[in-house]
């Protein structure tokens, strides 16, 4: 049943039909089989580099349910910020599939991939977050603005979400003048200013000293909580595992552990 | 917001900035200023064309333009009256002869151009009426006095006072000469106009000539040259007379309207090589832009922003810059003709070269909107056009790609 309404949703997407429209009714009607906000099944992505095929992803098959704080971990090459870019939609898989909010990625064209990407996804990166020419304000802004929010309501929003993540008092400040910490903390409230399903953090507290990095994992914690917003991070930071109520332990490409707390 | 980016965009690297603008600048300024100078350089063409006996307008016997002999002259202008008295108010018209001659005196002789004037009604016309610079200008009855060119006084070696011998075909066919005194000199803007003609009245020229009442011409000058072909239509339409036949300048002048023609391509082909130059700066200077910025485009990707939208922003980088370019460029170009306009550049150093293309030796630059108009719209569009090539590169960016750049 499910599919046959996932067939005439996507022949009205295809045939130009407004995106956001496409999105609001795809979630009211999976909503109520929406246990899994990402599903994974036997992801594989190899890398090519001249004539060596590296293998990122080794048939990850991974579900995160709605609401989870869940942390990617593993040494360098594992697959983390791979798995992580697959969940995004910033990058496809060669192999397997991959649902997110009940979306099958890999039958998404690039402009429905970027449209996924602006309604349903925050990002939260490890550096170069936020764009230098914009305010504060602007920035957080800058999603809403992409999606269509009227200027009053995107301003208010802003403000109140920067308010949120103790940042009060700086909306006008350009990112070259904040410090790491803060800037992370916008990016966080960018993510998270539109109620997107699920925030991806790719490393997000390796730039930040331990002090700011854990004010940046309780804030992202209470957003967890407060806004029900799942929240996937990579990392090899010992810290932030701690936080994760569920770890995801990497190795290769491969799942090779994965704890709940 | 797209457009706030771009604006502040372009100011991340201000020295890059004002390089690509003081390109601009210096573009769309040389687009004017040259393209005004030629307009002036045609304009003044124009203007002397018109001013050495040939006006805007002219009745001539229909036979006459090809074969301009004196058995062609208009055989009763009395009879145009009317119609040159239903002439728009602010026209004037003159009846002169133009033959051929030879002057003489006891040292030289030469061909020349003999005008027989009506010396009220001429001096409103054509160049001569402000052109005598030595004695004086002819009177009304002066049957005896000539005035000529300082280049043709410098030619016979004479000077105010002396005489000089007139020859040409009488209306009867035999050799008609008569001696003039020298009263007045004049010079002209071409030196070869100074050598060309020579002025006695009209009664003089037709007592020589025989002519009786006759004359070669009428002619007209209007107050906008640019009402010339509805004038001369009116003017066609009121006579009856099958053997008078009217010019306009552009007929009388085929060359000079040709040359005109030539300079509005001339105009172009500047546009288009100033444009050349200036686009690959332009180009290079928003791909430089483009490609240190690779990761924030990743980023904007990244965020959901359709690839439509990164060439909006990068359009608007451009925008900006070609739209102070712009605007900096026509304020001076504009204040260069400005600067120009009362003095002109003289270039009399060059005098004769220039007389060889029948330019003048002082040139007044001359401001043509449509020629404002094409330049703004080369450097505007044009640009935009180019710069879709950065903008489409940087909109074709994929997030992981550009994110991993470094």
């Amino acid at each position: 049943m499910l599919s046959m309404v996932n067939f005439i949703l996507h022949t009205w997407f295809f045939s130009g039909v407004s995106f956001a429209f496409y999105f609001i009714l795809h979630t009211c009607l999976y909503a109520e089989h929406k246990m899994n906000i990402v599903e994974c099944r036997d992801v594989k992505k190899v890398y090519h580099q001249g004539h060596l095929a590296v293998t990122a992803l080794d048939g990850i098959t991974l579900a995160i349910e709605q609401g989870g704080f869940v942390a990617l971990a593993g040494p360098s090459g594992s697959g983390k910020t791979t798995l992580l870019n697959i969940i995004g939609g910033l990058d496809r898989a060669d192999e397997g599939s991959v649902t997110l909010d009940g979306n099958a990625l890999g039958e998404m064209s690039e402009a429905m991939l970027a449209e996924l990407r602006l309604r349903k996804v925050g990002f939260v990166f490890q550096s170069f977050n936020l764009i230098p020419v914009l305010s504060a304000v602007e920035n957080v802004e800058f999603g809403m603005l992409l999606q269509g929010v009227p200027a009053a309501e995107r301003r208010q929003r802003a403000w109140a979400m920067l308010d949120d993540v103790g940042l009060a008092g700086l909306y006008h400040r350009r990112p070259s003048e904040l410090s790491g910490g803060q800037q992370q903390r916008v990016a966080v409230a960018r993510a998270i200013v539109s109620d997107p399903a699920i925030v991806l953090a790719d490393e997000p507290t390796a730039n930040l000293d331990s002090a700011t990095g854990k004010g940046l994992l309780e804030l992202m914690l209470r957003m967890n909580e407060t806004k029900k917003a799942t929240f996937i991070f990579s990392t090899h930071d010992k810290m932030v595992m701690d936080f994760a109520r569920r770890l995801v332990m990497l190795r290769d490409g491969k799942v090779v552990e994965d704890t709940r707390k | 917001m797209i457009l706030q980016m771009g604006w502040r965009n372009i100011w991340r690297n201000k020295r890059r900035t004002a390089v690509i603008l003081v390109a601009v600048i210096i573009g769309v300024w040389a687009m004017i200023f040259m393209g005004a100078l030629m307009r002036g350089i045609a304009d003044q063409m124009v203007k002397n064309s018109i001013a050495t006996l040939t006006g805007h307008i002219q009745l001539q016997d229909a036979a006459f333009r090809n074969d301009p002999v004196i058995e062609h002259f208009l055989k009763a202008p009395d009879k145009l009256a009317p119609v040159l008295g239903r002439l728009p108010a602010d026209a004037r018209w003159t009846q002169r002869i133009r033959v051929n001659a030879v002057a003489a005196n006891a040292r030289h002789s030469d061909g020349v151009v003999l005008a027989g004037i009506d010396p009220g009604r001429e001096a409103k016309i054509s160049f001569i009426g402000d052109a005598v610079y030595q004695g004086r200008y002819l009177g009304e009855d002066d049957l005896n006095g000539i005035i000529v060119g300082r280049a043709l006084l410098e030619k016979f070696e004479t000077r105010l006072g002396h005489k000089l011998v007139l020859m040409s075909q009488g209306a009867d066919g035999e050799i008609a000469s008569r001696a003039f005194r020298i009263v007045g000199v004049f010079r002209a803007e071409l030196q070869s106009t100074e050598k060309q003609f020579v002025f006695v009245t009209l009664p003089a020229a037709q007592q020589m000539l025989k002519t009786g009442d006759e004359v070669s011409e009428i002619a007209i000058l209007l107050g906008n040259y640019r009402d010339a072909a509805a004038v001369a239509n009116s003017i066609r339409a009121g006579i009856t007379d099958q053997t008078v036949t009217v010019y306009t300048w552009q007929q009388l002048l085929p060359l000079v309207s040709s040359i005109m023609k030539m300079y509005d391509g001339f105009i172009l082909v500047w546009f288009i090589v100033v444009f050349i130059a200036m686009g690959f700066g332009l180009v290079n200077t928003i791909l430089m832009a483009v490609f240190e910025r690779v990761r924030e485009f990743g980023l904007l990707r990244s965020l959901g922003m359709k690839p439509r939208l990164v060439v909006a922003e990068v359009l608007a980088e451009s925008f900006f810059l070609l739209a102070i370019g712009t605007l900096v460029g026509n304020l001076l170009g504009l204040a260069s003709v400005w600067l120009l306009s009362g003095s002109g550049i003289d270039l009399s150093a060059f005098a004769q070269g220039m007389e060889f293309a029948g330019m003048s030796r002082i040139i007044i630059p001359v401001v043509y909107v449509r020629d404002v108009v094409s330049a703004d719209l080369t450097v505007f569009l044009l640009g935009l056009l180019i710069s879709l090539y950065p903008a489409v590169k940087a909109a074709r960016f994929t997030p992981v790609e550009a994110m991993a750049h470094t």
